[in-house]
């Protein structure tokens, strides 16, 4: 780890970080998600995250259903009534809504005239609305897995008032337990809604703390990938200099283009967005609220400074209106 | 393969990163069909139907790979004026016996020689060969694996004709066989349409040749029916065609279902097989060692040697004691009598009861087929010993088993002595893995197993240890073969584990020195060897574990030989003398892998090549020749006593020569290829507790309307118990569910979520509803047709449970292996919750009743 060419891009750099090596981070490649949850379970073995609850969503296979303090890990799962690009799947419905009828609910869908983002929940477009009835319906099933963003501007960091998150060398934001003293100010912070503070019974590991992935500090310290990144066999989630990742990441989704998945995109790679760039960005196939991302994301600290501004503008102007009506009272005098 | 071999998918990807087309065909859409180009829904059970169709399309476009099926294959061979086709019997072979349900396959044979089968049931036309009547039961029992090794024995020099012309060479029977395999029927029949049949067909195609080759990876998805093997076969055929055996990228690709499937068949853990895929033998009259090796040694190819490597084995199991003098202890062996593979070893405990089980790494409660039959079994033992890692429901039946519930068991009535004993997990213990690919690799042991937990190898091998203690002295000759083992591994570590790399060298075998051999071809017919596995010898040559090399693909050649150990002798591909043409040239430069290499006089490239590495390819056998010096230069298949691919089998399988659709024993259609509704020589068990439902136009079949076929997920493992246990497995996917399709839903009434009872003639049993448009209903036969996914994992113990599918499944099996149709049967679905106790037994009785079942329902010879 001496990649000094990078010391540029890495925020550690202005925190006095003697040296640091390049920033590290994540590309996660959903178009090569297979969905396996490999990188759960190793996330959880790792960092010995206990079990997040038992419960059947019924959205698709997801059971994890978002981030959180127990899980660092997310696979997403949509089943989508859109072609891949190339993909023939050759699936023949009806035009059934899946969980109108199931379910007995009447769909009606509002008449709008604004283009609807489709969420990629089951059954909210009707299919034959989009193919003929026998031909194959448009279907595909993405995945991605999602994890903390290692923001650039990290709202939450700058909102801790314990200094338990902090950045680390290697430009990532990691959260010391031992430190954390559960204000939670944190958890409302995050524009991307991962940190949390662990529920349970007083007494388990965390409870009451701020928790979320550490992108493997400890694995960092000894050299070693992140155990997601390890654990994942397709390579959709890879590790490695932010910078070369970018580059790669940039690389792979022309290449997407121009086979035709003209849904392919980056997220979280412009250093310009409103987080100044994630250190974990994701090549995505549809559009980032498809898969319950937040389409602009914006460090909710971005404005404080300005608020302080204003506010410390508004005191002094009080202040000085104060003055000045003390001191014509005491002129009246 | 994304769902159940996430990391051997690595591979697919990255080959579909290079530019590989993926096809995905499965009744569902799946993970692997997520990433897949093409995804072809078809009914489940229909496959030889597509299969078939891929074949006569390669056939009738001329699209074979002409000079390698002429040259490599049976085509040309001549089958025998005798032999009847499907299509002059209307779904039947020649040798058909009606009141048996068995095949005589003496008409299958080519003309003027006969034939003993490459693997499978080598043994069946031993009577014949040895002068003596043939038998149901030894029909029964023989079927082998049909994969890895094995080798046909030959007389005589069977017929050619070249031009593959003559109307009873294998090309023009297979020709006429598949004729009726049409992209109308794979339209009718699977529910694929046409333009989706041809995009796949061109794809397979135009990826096969000189320049290409396609590969085909199945898993039990195809060996799970009642002709699974034939499924394979049909597979095996199509790739022949293609030429895309023997070659870099091609083959046939069988996945397992667990770590080491492979070497529980190459070591197997089956009742008809010995080490090396030599056949068990039969109690036949009278029968020695020489008729035992005069039966099934082949006189032409590498099967001449199995004198060498039966004697080998018979050394390595008891050393000095097999002496010549007494047929190197071949009496010791256990001779069968009939089919005891599980399913019947389970209706024996039923129906007569005692003895012993030994139930280790499995949970037949819930993994096996009619799960109710395996729990009564279970609970008419004498003793049985489960060996899990967790309290599995195969160990708890007796107390909170479903039984227990409908009251049709009663605990203090049950007499089965059970013990749990905790076993150790792969990380506990040293031991090799051997994959799909033949590779071992070697694990070694990072920490001691905790508590009682103990190996595999340190229970049995302590087990003999003490069992040999309590004999010793004895002079009851039947003691003779336990106290003649050769049983002295040494042990290590605080448990006495026995040393797993001790196995291995036994296993690899020694020269008379007691040296390492390297390799089989060392192995002797005189009694100066031993090998405990004949095609595993040389995984310790040089005295080192070959098996543990982990020399990273970076710092070696792109066939990566110093990354574990693959059989026999290493090689990586096998056939791979089919790799070059006649000539010995590569047929492409691009496909180039072993090579004649003309001015060192012998055969090189970049695997080790399989084939005797001085046979010129112009070698003509002289006169008299035996075993592999027998075949010819241009012969790559040197396990086949012809040297060639079977495209036409004229021996091995018991249900014909050549693959034919049939209807699985549940379906809801007739067969529409032949009056011949399912396969004739399946095995049907119908009993009271195995009752078949009426299939196609049969009266009662619209009771059981719908096709269900059951299914592993990528979260959890096989029946659960290295998962169900698990919180961060459990929490993934947290409770058994049903995959249903929008309009399945709609004509049933299932809502998202709720609750689905799933009904068969064995029971009823309750899911989660999933409502996905991953289901696709399909028309076949003009029906729209349901189908109903089952993940299999579920059972009452662990974090998550739920009803268990394979209580759904009847025993209906492949004549072949004896395995389950699991993958394809019928079943009725209705919303709710299934009745509880007493009334659950009533509401299926009140199913079979409707549904007119007797013990006579789906056994027929089922001719229209």
């Amino acid at each position: 780890m001496t990649a000094t060419t990078h010391r540029s891009s890495n925020p550690a750099a202005q925190l006095g970080y003697d040296q640091p090596p390049a920033r590290k981070g994540f590309f996660t490649d959903t178009s090569i998600c297979i969905g396996c949850k490999a990188c759960e379970v190793a996330c959880k073995e790792w960092n010995m995250v206990p079990e997040d609850g038992l419960e059947l969503s019924g959205m698709s296979y997801d059971n994890t259903q978002g981030l959180g303090a127990s899980t660092w890990r997310h696979v997403a799962f949509i089943e989508q009534p859109k072609s891949l690009g190339g993909q023939e799947s050759n699936l023949q419905h009806e035009g059934v809504d899946a969980l109108a009828l199931a379910g007995g609910m009447a769909t009606s869908p509002a008449p709008s005239t604004r283009t609807q983002v489709d969420l990629g929940m089951p059954g909210t477009v009707l299919p034959g609305a989009e193919g003929d009835a026998g031909t194959a319906t448009p279907f595909r099933w993405l995945m991605e897995s999602d994890v903390c963003k290692h923001c650039t501007h990290a709202a939450c960091l700058d909102v801790c008032p314990t200094g338990a998150l902090f950045r680390t060398e290697f430009g990532t934001v990691v959260v010391q337990d031992d430190v954390c003293n559960g204000c939670g100010y944190c958890v409302p912070a995050c524009p991307y809604g991962v940190i949390e503070k662990r529920e349970g019974p007083t007494g388990n590991d965390a409870v009451g703390l701020a928790q979320k992935c550490t992108l493997c500090y400890d694995r960092l310290k000894g050299d070693l990938e992140p155990a997601c990144a390890k654990a994942c066999p397709t390579k959709s989630i890879q590790f490695g200099d932010l910078d070369e990742l970018r580059e790669r990441a940039q690389v792979r989704v022309d290449q997407l283009v121009a086979a035709g998945e003209t849904g392919a995109r980056l997220y979280g790679h412009d250093p310009d967005d409103g987080v100044g760039g994630t250190g974990a960005m994701f090549l995505l196939l549809d559009e980032p609220e498809v898969y319950g991302l937040p389409p602009d994301p914006v460090v909710t600290t971005r404005d404080l400074p300005e608020m302080w501004r204003r506010a410390v503008l508004a005191a002094v102007t009080m202040l000085a209106g104060g003055v000045a009506v003390f001191a014509r009272e005491r002129g009246n005098r | 393969m994304a769902e159940c071999h996430p990391v051997g998918f690595q591979w697919v990807m990255e080959a579909k990163a290079k530019g590989a087309k993926v096809i995905h065909v499965d009744p569902r859409f799946t993970r692997t069909s997520a990433v897949a180009d093409l995804h072809v829904p078809l009914r489940a059970g229909s496959d030889i139907a597509l299969l078939g169709a891929l074949v006569n399309y390669v056939l009738s476009e001329g699209k074979e790979f002409r000079e390698y099926v002429v040259a490599y294959t049976n085509a040309a061979t001549l089958v025998g004026e005798d032999f009847r086709d499907t299509e002059d019997l209307d779904g039947l072979f020649s040798g058909y016996d009606a009141d048996k349900h068995i095949y005589d396959p003496s008409s299958w044979q080519y003309e003027g020689s006969e034939v003993a089968a490459a693997a499978g049931h080598r043994d069946a036309q031993y009577s014949d060969r040895a002068g003596e009547d043939s038998s149901e039961g030894q029909q029964r029992s023989g079927g082998g694996q049909s994969h890895g090794s094995g080798g046909p024995s030959i007389s005589g020099d069977p017929e050619r004709d070249e031009t593959l012309q003559h109307p009873r060479s294998v090309f023009q029977v297979l020709k006429r066989h598949f004729a009726r395999y049409t992209p109308q029927m794979v339209e009718e029949v699977c529910g694929v349409p046409q333009d989706v049949f041809r995009q796949m067909a061109e794809a397979i195609t135009a990826n096969s040749g000189r320049d290409r080759t396609t590969a085909f990876v199945y898993a039990v998805g195809w060996t799970h029916h009642t002709v699974g093997v034939q499924y394979i076969r049909t597979a095996a055929i199509l790739q022949t065609l293609l030429g895309n055996i023997g070659r870099p990228g091609g083959g046939i690709m069988a996945l397992r279902g667990h770590a080491s499937i492979q070497g529980s068949t190459d070591i197997p853990t089956l009742f008809n097989i010995l080490p090396g895929y030599i056949p068990m033998p039969h109690a036949h009259r009278h029968e020695n060692l020489a008729d035992f090796v005069q039966a099934d040694a082949g006189t032409k190819g590498y099967w001449g040697n199995m004198p060498a490597y039966t004697i080998s084995l018979l050394k390595s199991w008891w050393g000095d004691a097999a002496t010549a003098d007494n047929d190197y202890c071949f009496d010791y062996l256990p001779r069968l009598t009939g089919d005891h593979g599980t399913y019947n070893t389970v209706m024996r405990q039923i129906d007569e009861g005692g003895g012993g089980y030994f139930v280790v790494g499995e949970n037949p409660a819930v993994g096996s087929a009619n799960a109710k039959m395996q729990r009564r079994g279970m609970a008419n033992l004498d003793w049985l010993v489960v060996r899990d890692f967790q309290m599995i429901e195969s160990a708890t039946w007796w107390l909170d088993g479903p039984e227990i519930e409908t009251g049709e068991m009663r605990t203090e009535d049950i007499g089965t002595e059970v013990f749990f004993l905790p076993a150790a997990a792969h990380t506990e213990k040293s031991g090799s893995f051997t994959n799909t690919q033949r590779m071992l690799q070697w694990h070694h042991q990072a920490v001691e197993p905790a508590g009682d937990a103990r190996s595999e190898l340190w229970f049995y091998y302590h087990l003999g240890r003490i069992i040999r203690e309590k004999l010793a002295g004895s002079t009851d000759p039947r003691d003779r073969p336990l106290l003649d083992l050769t049983w002295d591994y040494p042990t290590e570590g605080p448990v006495a584990e026995p040393s797993a790399e001790t196995v291995l060298a036994e296993i690899n075998g020694r020269d008379a020195d007691g040296n390492p051999l390297s390799a089989y071809t060392a192995l002797k017919d005189d009694g100066s060897t031993s090998c405990g596995c004949w095609i595993y010898c040389g995984v310790y040559a040089d005295g080192e574990n070959q098996a543990a090399r982990r020399k990273p693909g970076q710092e070696q050649s792109w066939v990566a030989p110093e990354w574990g150990w693959a059989w026999p002798a290493n090689r990586r591909i096998l056939y791979n003398r089919a790799s070059a043409d006649p000539a010995g040239k590569p047929w492409s430069e691009r496909k180039a892998y072993v090579w004649w290499d003309e001015d060192q006089g012998k055969w090189t490239g970049h695997d080790v090549p399989d084939f005797q590495p001085t046979k010129r390819p112009d070698y003509q056998p002289p006169d008299g020749a035996k075993a592999e010096d027998a075949l010819r230069g241009t012969d790559p298949f040197i396990m086949q006593s012809d040297g060639k691919a079977w495209l036409f089998a004229p021996a091995g399988l018991t249900d014909g020569p050549m693959p034919a659709h049939y209807e699985p024993e549940e379906s809801p259609f007739e067969n529409a290829f032949y009056a011949q509704q399912s396969n004739p020589a399946r095995e049907t068990h119908s009993r009271p507790d195995n009752r078949y439902h009426p299939s196609g136009d049969k009266p009662g079949s619209d009771v059981f309307p719908y096709v269900f076929t059951t299914y592993r997920l990528t979260e959890h493992h096989t029946a659960g118990g290295m998962s169900r246990f698990q919180s961060y497995l459990s929490e993934l996917q947290p409770e058994f569910f049903c995959e249903i399709s929008p309009e399945l839903a709609a004509e049933r009434g299932l809502e998202h979520l709720g609750w689905a009872t799933i009904v068969t003639a064995r029971t009823a049993i309750e899911a989660r509803v999933l409502v996905t448009e991953r289901m696709t209903p399909l028309t076949v036969r003009g029906r729209t047709i349901h189908q109903v996914g089952l993940p299999y994992h579920w059972g009452s113990n662990g974090l998550t449970t739920g009803d268990a599918a394979n209580e759904l499944v009847s025993i209906a099996l492949d004549p072949n292996v004896h395995i389950q149709e699991t993958k394809a049967a019928t079943c009725d679905i209705q919303p709710g919750r299934r009745p509880r106790g007493p009334q659950l037994l009533e509401y299926v009785a009140g199913y079979r009743q409707r549904a007119g079942i007797d013990e006579l329902t789906g056994t027929e010879a089922n001719r229209r």
